[in-house]
């Protein structure tokens, strides 16, 4: 009874999202366009219901919302520094690259805040994600500063992860 | 008003300057990186923030397009690390070896024991 009732809030969290991400593109509140964005997306909703498992309603809490515009600029600044971090390694002549793939154990549990950890990794200067396997992280380092788990766990995940336990904690 | 648009056209103009030459820097990368991996971390970076950076450019100087625009750029956000993640995992599995100066790969146990094809290693140097 209870695994039914789960099944029928992910399938409405999905259609109001796939709903409103149609309006956001017609921009046009003509009940015909409205109709068509209902019918597909009821449809997509059916498809894809089953991978839908990360927003639930008390991600709208203000408390959280603060931490995810302080995420937001946390991972904007990241993303800036990686471009030029980018930049200095393709410029010089010598190359400097030292890579490697290291491993650390995240303290995260839901699945949607490790996917956030993993694209955010992926995004920030010299750090590439290879594989999530449960909570271990694999990463392709372009230059490694250490190969143990806890000197990559700090430089690497450290600033994001804290956000994140905030929020799913 | 006038005065407003025009800013926002010269804001647009540098914006779409700075994606430019952040893709280019990509590109550049891609030719330079010695394998797959390293290919990937550079790409991924410049073109994430390169092709954000030219799609708000275009919102900017066309404001009523903003809205579909930035979906757009968060969609991007979303669907470029992942990509790159996929492929680098695919390739790892594959056996494509990943050239390693700093004698750690944690996760080449892991993708022996799913069953990676036997390569040799990857000797060329930087």
């Amino acid at each position: 009874m209870k695994k039914q009732s789960i099944r029928f809030k992910n399938y409405f969290y999905t259609f109001t999202l796939l709903w409103l991400l149609w309006y956001a593109f017609t921009t046009s509140l003509q009940p015909a366009e409205l109709t068509v964005g209902a019918v597909l997306s009821l449809f997509v909703a059916w498809i894809t219901v089953k991978y839908f498992d990360c927003c639930d309603p008390i991600l709208i809490y203000p408390g959280r919302i603060v931490y995810f515009v302080g995420y937001f600029f946390v991972f904007l600044r990241a993303l800036i520094k990686a471009n030029f971090d980018v930049a200095r390694r393709v410029i010089n002549p010598k190359l400097p690259i030292n890579p490697g793939i290291v491993k650390f154990e995240s303290k995260l549990h839901n699945r949607f805040a490790k996917m956030v950890l993993a694209n955010s990794i992926t995004l920030t200067p010299g750090t590439l994600t290879v594989d999530v396997i449960g909570n271990t992280f694999y990463i392709h380092w372009i230059d490694v500063k250490g190969g143990d788990p806890e000197t990559a766990y700090k430089e690497i995940a450290e600033p994001f992860e804290r956000i994140l336990l905030k929020i799913y904690g | 008003m006038e005065t407003v648009l025009l800013i926002l056209h010269y804001a647009g103009l540098f914006l779409i300057l700075l994606g430019s030459v952040f893709l280019f820097l990509g590109a550049l990368g891609i030719y330079r990186m010695p394998d797959l991996y390293n290919r990937l971390q550079a790409g991924t970076k410049a073109s994430t923030l390169g092709a954000m950076s030219t799609i708000l450019g275009v919102g900017l100087i066309q404001p009523s397009w903003f809205i579909k625009l930035f979906i757009i750029v968060i969609f991007i956000a979303l669907a470029n690390p992942l990509s790159s993640h996929a492929l680098a995992r695919a390739s790892y599995k594959a056996g494509v070896k990943p050239i390693i100066t700093s004698d750690t790969d944690e996760y080449a146990a892991v993708a022996d024991e799913a069953g990676r094809p036997k390569t040799e290693k990857n000797t060329q140097t930087l």
